[in-house]
């Protein structure tokens, strides 16, 4: 089992979503969440003050999967979020040590589908 | 004549004047910043308030002259008010005898605001703000300035034909929306529509901006008859029958098709009706007003529901599918309930016995319709090919606000 985070455009997260469907990824969480990456920021003025270094605004994803959806999940994030401008993101996929689903109690690999 | 001024006139045309700005900002600029994303909030706010200020220049300098000066072979005034020459504190009898002829100016100067304001609408969240600004001018001149000399100007040839528009439906809300549908086919779709449609990101606002515009056009209608007399109560009466009409007929249709009555439904069914009585305040019964809000509930839902999602312009806040359609509608409307007893300046209407007033009407609206789309065709493709009318692709993912304005509405920390 593994965790996929992803942190893209937030103008980019319908085609990714579509993507995901495609590939019958259906259980997702997501966040409105700000950072910056090389590009270190935007620059906004307010009242003539220039204010560098401002955060972008970024969307992340959460999605717990399964070994064998982790090449369809990691592909169709990067099909629907590449652009090939900066700041279109990154994705990170990290062990996941367990998975317990609420209502039932269920754990594991049937917890997470 | 001798003309005198009035003092209750004067205080009501005053208090009106105000009420038809507030339409425009924060009203109108509430309404529409409510139905964009986040990301653009700040620029669609923006045009509505810039337009205020702008118009206000052009409108002292020369625009005041083109639309109201002395009649140039009926089409549009002269230049020789241009600056306020000659337009003084004391009545115009042409225009208004009991006020001063600036007040006069100036509650028309609201008007000529938020016509280029209702546009907007059309273009929201991909308009560059620097092609914005000239189109507005080129725009208030070219296309506003001459139809509102036809129909209101002395000698205009639509207000010598005898066309009844109490307060600006063919000028106002015709002019504009077909304009409006224009300029959305011209500067195409927002990326991603429709496949898409971008959902509004603050509907309280939205809704705040209806009421604010309802609450405004008590000064446009009831203002119009400029005095404080039984006729601007009239038209009050009107104004909020008809709305209130419209929102309930809206709310209902809502209510059988998608099975919910939703509130953009109500504030839009609001609007409607607003723009559908404007025409007619001054010359129907209030029995009619319900009549004429439940019409134009009907026809601007299908509009905005069936046909635009049929041809898949992206008329991107329904300027043309509320004021265009609706526009027309209440033009059309006004030559069907027009009522000489209501107001024995005006004549009867098709349902009272006179079929020429429909015509007469519908010739009104079909002239308007003609012009606006032409001239604003060619205004728009030229600006297009020159400035350019849109912002580039990556700015339009980014957001208006960020790549025109260098701001943001909101923090998401802080």
């Amino acid at each position: 089992m593994k965790l996929i985070i992803a942190i893209i455009q937030p103008h980019r997260l319908d085609e990714v979503l579509q993507e995901l469907d495609k590939k019958e990824v259906y259980l997702k969480t997501v966040t409105n969440v700000l950072g910056c990456g090389r590009q270190k920021g935007v620059t906004e003025v307010y009242r003539g003050v220039k204010e560098a270094g401002n955060l972008l605004k970024k969307v992340r994803l959460e999605i717990a999967v399964n070994d064998n959806y982790v090449k369809p999940t990691v592909d169709a994030i990067v099909r629907g979020a590449r652009t090939g401008n900066i700041g279109d993101g990154k994705i990170f996929v990290v062990e996941l040590a367990e998975c317990i689903r609420i209502r039932s109690g269920e754990t594991g690999k049937i917890a997470i589908g | 004549m001798q003309s005198t001024i009035n003092s209750g006139d004067t205080a009501w045309v005053l208090a009106s004047t105000a009420l038809v700005l507030l339409m425009t900002a924060p009203g109108l600029a509430m309404f529409y910043g409510g139905l964009v994303r986040r990301k653009n909030v700040l620029s669609t706010m923006m045009q509505s308030f810039f337009i205020l200020c702008l118009i206000s220049i052009q409108w002292i300098l020369w625009g005041y002259s083109v639309a109201f000066g002395p009649d140039v072979g009926h089409l549009f005034g002269n230049l020789s008010w241009f600056g306020l020459n000659g337009v003084g504190l004391t009545p115009n009898p042409d225009y208004a005898p009991t006020i001063p002829h600036q007040l006069y100016m100036v509650f028309q100067m609201m008007f000529a605001v938020i016509t280029p304001a209702l546009i907007t609408g059309a273009y929201a969240e991909r308009i560059k703000f620097s092609t914005f600004v000239v189109f507005t001018l080129v725009w208030a001149t070219l296309v506003y300035d001459p139809i509102a000399h036809w129909v209101w100007g002395k000698d205009g040839w639509l207000h010598n034909l005898g066309a009844l528009d109490f307060a600006g439906g063919t000028v106002v809300h015709m002019s504009s929306g077909m304009s409006a549908l224009v300029v959305a086919l011209i500067i195409g779709r927002r990326t991603g529509v429709p496949r898409i449609t971008p959902p509004p990101h603050n509907m309280t606002y939205t809704l705040i901006g209806a009421a604010l515009l309802w609450f405004g056009w008590f000064g446009f209608n009831a203002g119009s008859a400029v005095q404080a007399n039984a006729l601007a109560v009239s038209a009050f009466i009107n104004t909020n029958t008809a709305t209130a009409a419209a929102a309930i007929g809206w709310v209902i249709i809502d209510w059988f098709v998608t099975r919910r009555p939703t509130v953009l439904g109500a504030a839009t069914g609001a609007v409607a009706g607003l723009v559908a009585i404007t025409p007619a305040s001054g010359f129907v019964s209030p029995i009619s007003a319900i009549f004429i809000g439940l019409i134009v509930a009907v026809v601007c839902y299908v509009a905005v529901a069936v046909v635009k999602q049929r041809l898949a312009y992206d008329d991107s806040l329904d300027a043309f599918g509320v004021h265009g359609v609706g526009g027309t509608v209440g033009a059309l409307c006004t030559g069907l309930f027009a009522q000489k007893i209501i107001n024995a300046g005006g004549a009867d209407g098709l349902f009272f016995g006179n079929p020429h007033q429909f015509a007469v009407n519908a010739v009104a609206a079909g002239a308007t319709i003609a012009y606006a789309v032409v001239v604003t065709f060619i205004i728009a493709k030229v600006l297009d090919l020159t400035m350019g009318l849109r912002v580039k692709e990556q700015d339009e993912a980014i957001g208006l606000d960020n790549t025109q304005h260098r701001e943001s509405a909101y923090t998401l920390i802080d």
